[in-house]
């Protein structure tokens, strides 16, 4: 059916320039010759790791590249026509007429000075759509299919006012409201919560469904898409991998590519014994300075030496503070921490070298953790000479079997953070904690900031380290799949308390407390249906209750 | 690396600028303080820049004003650098009371003007070429305690300065090796900036007679001596004016150059 075919991408070239540091710019290839086809109505999932230019052919919908992108191939036709080769002009009329975008990050997005409803009827306005009353009112419909609080209020409010999943769906509304042919969502709930990722979810769904509009919907998560889309394209370096139905990437690949993401996350961790600890934390209150409340309220968490503790919670849950109370960044106000029998000075200042030594840390963002103007040798380096003294060869031979635990080979001492991938990046931030030789190694979301299958293999090799040095992990996360592929035991936290705690058999098995169970049953499954099943669910308990 | 036109001209001025102060001696045609002409002659094949108010050649007291002015300017910028840089990142790696002294004391130094401040000094202090270096390279390292103490407290939140400190380093490492590195682009283009307010504040010093004493010659002193040439059409004045517009625009120009490089790093402008 041609008529219904509402975007015909053919043959899509995209091209950028980068800048090197030190090397002449040059011009690289994001996107080369991709084919995209989607009916009106329709919803088509985009998936692939960072730099498979899943984002960039999703701009291009509406002829847009972001900074210095340029489309320099192909046809993009919208409505029967070619809008690589438009003019300004058209492109102005088309975009927040025919197209619009839901962006990933709503709180950068929206104009913190101005109330929500005069952004969100703005485009409507601007493009004569529809007159003021009628947008308003559209925009009130919207919210409340959405499923947002007080519909006819919330827009009086201003960006600050309302969280972050309800301004995620208010930008939804945002995008449907001028009527659009096309919304493309870009990474629409990742910075989300996974408790506020299933609400929008399934919001942004039905909006879908109930609009007939056709959506683009953009991700790294596989399981996330699977629940919207109705076909899904699998990118990879600007290139298409697979492209199929949602029923058949899921349950049948093709590629091996394919194949590898929907098998991601099955990683299995067989659980260890209890063992007296080499970490106790007992009672432990802290603040930060300055406010009156508690931040970490009486948590009390042991570690069995050569296992992984994993903290979970959502963000703001504390425990990432709990991270820095142990390590004494924060000295906590109350409480007492030992480790390896010792009773731990609450100030890090006051701790010595060896217990410094002894408790190692590693970051969410590589990049942040490491120094750009330092080798890796230096970064690796610096922890032996100041530790153990090391210098010359020894230091050399030591690094080397650094860099040979972290599967990276020769050549890399030379090289700076820039010049390294991110999942090399993270390896280098574990060598250097692992040359302090420690007896515990801090993981604060380690691989959160990394795509899937780079995330899985730094977790291989982390499970690999522990058996190999016997360091114990204290392994902070909000990611339950992570959870289950690594972990020991897990201490569930809420609101900077610990709400559920013991092995992970225990803690993973029912029966649950109301907020471990919300939070186990909104991580998204791999399978088509499992979002209506999960509401379905939780509309009959809360019926029930 | 693309050089822009601009930066082209700012480099070869400023290059020109420091052969000519360096090699002074051999440049110069006469020397510094010798009456070799009439007073205030036009430009000539003999005195290409004519002469000055007592009769001395006023090419070659340019030439040996630049040596003054440059050496003192960058002396003092040196010491303004050396000072404020440190104690900046000192204030912004201890914070607490030791910040909240050292950014009070420098706020009170920087709320009265400089200009009176080293007026006072120098009419109590011996004149000579090293008070006035310490003087203005003093005054000067307040404006880079802000800008340093600013760069470094955007440094040390950075991850890496924590494992620093949690591996147990000592406050000198922190300082030359995690953040020196990281903020020396910024001051690199600053000390561009605060070179030329130097040139300019020793100008005027000399201009009012506090600064560059004769027989020594500096182009603020130079237009002092001049000026009332002015008044009978003479425009030996000018000469010394314009070079120091044209050493502050040509030392602009290269530091205009070297900040816009550095933000294209920050994810700005490529090229």
């Amino acid at each position: 059916m041609a008529d219904d075919l509402l975007l015909d991408i053919k043959g899509l070239v995209i091209e950028a320039t980068s800048y090197p540091p030190g090397e002449p710019p040059k011009d690289v290839t994001l996107v080369h010759g991709v084919d995209v086809r989607l009916q009106r109505g329709r919803v088509l999932g985009l998936i692939g790791e960072s730099g498979a230019g899943k984002s960039t052919i999703g701009l291009s919908a509406m002829s847009y590249g972001r900074g210095g992108v340029r489309l320099t191939a192909g046809s993009i036709r919208l409505n029967g026509r070619d809008i690589r080769i438009a003019g300004p002009r058209d492109l102005r009329s088309l975009r927040g007429k025919e197209v619009t975008y839901v962006s990933q990050s709503a709180a950068a997005s929206f104009n913190p000075a101005k109330r929500l409803m005069e952004q969100v009827i703005e485009t409507s306005l601007s493009h004569g759509i529809m007159s003021k009353a009628e947008a308003e009112k559209r925009a009130v419909v919207l919210f409340r299919k959405l499923g947002l609080p007080s519909p006819e209020t919330i827009g009086n409010r201003y960006p600050h006012q309302v969280s972050g999943g309800q301004l995620q769906r208010v930008m939804t509304a945002m995008a449907l409201c001028p009527k659009p042919d096309l919304v493309i969502f870009d990474e629409p709930t990742t910075a989300l919560d996974v408790t506020t990722q299933i609400d929008v979810l399934a919001a942004i769904k039905e909006a879908i469904r109930d609009t007939h509009v056709a959506a683009l919907y953009i991700t790294h998560d596989l399981a996330v898409v699977a629940q919207v889309a109705d076909e899904i394209m699998v990118l990879r370096h600007g290139r298409m991998v697979e492209l199929g139905s949602t029923d058949q990437i899921i349950n049948r690949p093709q590629q091996d590519y394919t194949k590898a993401l929907v098998s991601v996350r099955s990683l299995d961790h067989a659980e260890k014994a209890p063992a007296p600890p080499v970490l106790s934390v007992q009672n432990v209150t802290a603040r930060y300075r300055g406010t009156n409340f508690d931040v970490l309220k009486n948590v009390s968490v042991d570690l069995p030496p050569g296992q992984t503790l994993a903290v979970v919670g959502e963000s703001g849950s504390g425990k990432s503070t709990l991270a820095r109370a142990i390590t004494g960044l924060l000295p906590p106000t109350g409480g007492r921490i030992t480790f390896a029998g010792r009773t731990l000075s609450n100030d890090m200042k006051g701790r010595s070298r060896d217990d410094l030594r002894e408790i190692q840390m590693i970051y969410q963002m590589a990049d942040t953790a490491m120094n750009p103007r330092q080798t890796v040798g230096t970064i690796i380096g610096r922890p032996l000479e100041f530790y153990f003294g090391l210098r010359g060869a020894e230091k050399e031979k030591r690094l080397q079997e650094l860099l040979d635990q972290i599967e990276m080979g020769k050549g890399f001492a030379d090289r700076y953070p820039a010049e390294l991938s991110g999942g090399q990046k993270q390896r280098v931030c574990i060598a250097r904690a692992l040359a302090a030789k420690p007896k515990l190694i801090i993981c604060d979301e380690v691989t959160s900031a990394l795509d899937p299958l780079v995330a899985d293999g730094i977790l291989k090799l982390l499970l690999n380290l522990q058996a190999e040095a016997h360091v114990a992990y204290l392994f902070i996360t909000h990611d339950l799949a992570t959870v289950r592929a690594i972990s020991d035991k897990i201490a569930v936290m809420f609101k900077g308390a610990v709400v559920r705690y013991g092995q992970k058999s225990d803690v993973l098995a029912p029966p649950f407390d109301d907020y471990t169970d919300l939070l186990l049953s909104s991580v998204p499954e791999m399978e088509l249906g499992w979002l209506e099943r999960v509401i379905a669910h939780r509309k009959m308990e809360s019926a029930g209750n | 690396m693309r050089i822009p036109v601009s930066a082209l001209i700012g480099l070869v001025l400023t290059g020109g600028f420091l052969f000519v102060a360096i090699f002074a001696k051999w440049l110069a045609p006469y020397p510094i303080d010798l009456a070799v002409g009439g007073v205030w002659e036009g430009p000539s094949a003999q005195y290409w820049l004519g002469t000055d108010t007592i009769g001395r050649d006023i090419l070659s007291r340019l030439i040996y004003g630049a040596q003054v002015t440059i050496f003192v300017a960058l002396a003092s910028s040196v010491l303004a650098f050396s000072l404020g840089a440190f104690l900046g990142f000192f204030a912004a790696v201890q914070g607490g009371w030791i910040d909240q002294t050292l950014s009070r004391g420098v706020d009170l130094m920087m709320a009265i003007p400089s200009l009176i401040v080293a007026l006072v000094l120098l009419s109590v202090l011996p004149l000579n070429l090293t008070v006035l270096i310490l003087v203005i390279g003093v005054l000067d390292s307040t404006r880079v305690f802000r800008l340093s103490r600013a760069v470094a407290a955007d440094i040390a939140v950075m991850d890496y300065v924590e494992a620093a400190k949690l591996r147990g380093e000592r406050g000198n490492w922190v300082i030359f090796r995690e953040i020196l590195p990281n903020a020396m682009s910024p001051l690199v283009a600053e000390f561009g900036l605060r070179f030329i307010f130097a040139v300019l504040f020793i100008s005027t010093l000399s201009f009012l007679g506090l600064g560059v004493q004769p027989p020594l010659a500096d182009w603020g002193g130079m237009v002092k001596e001049n000026k009332d040439g002015l008044i009978y059409g003479k425009s030996a004045a000018l000469l010394p004016s314009a070079a120091i517009a044209a050493l502050a625009i040509s030392v602009n120009l290269v530091a205009d150059w070297i900040l816009t490089r550095t933000s294209s790093l920050k994810g700005g402008r490529g090229g």
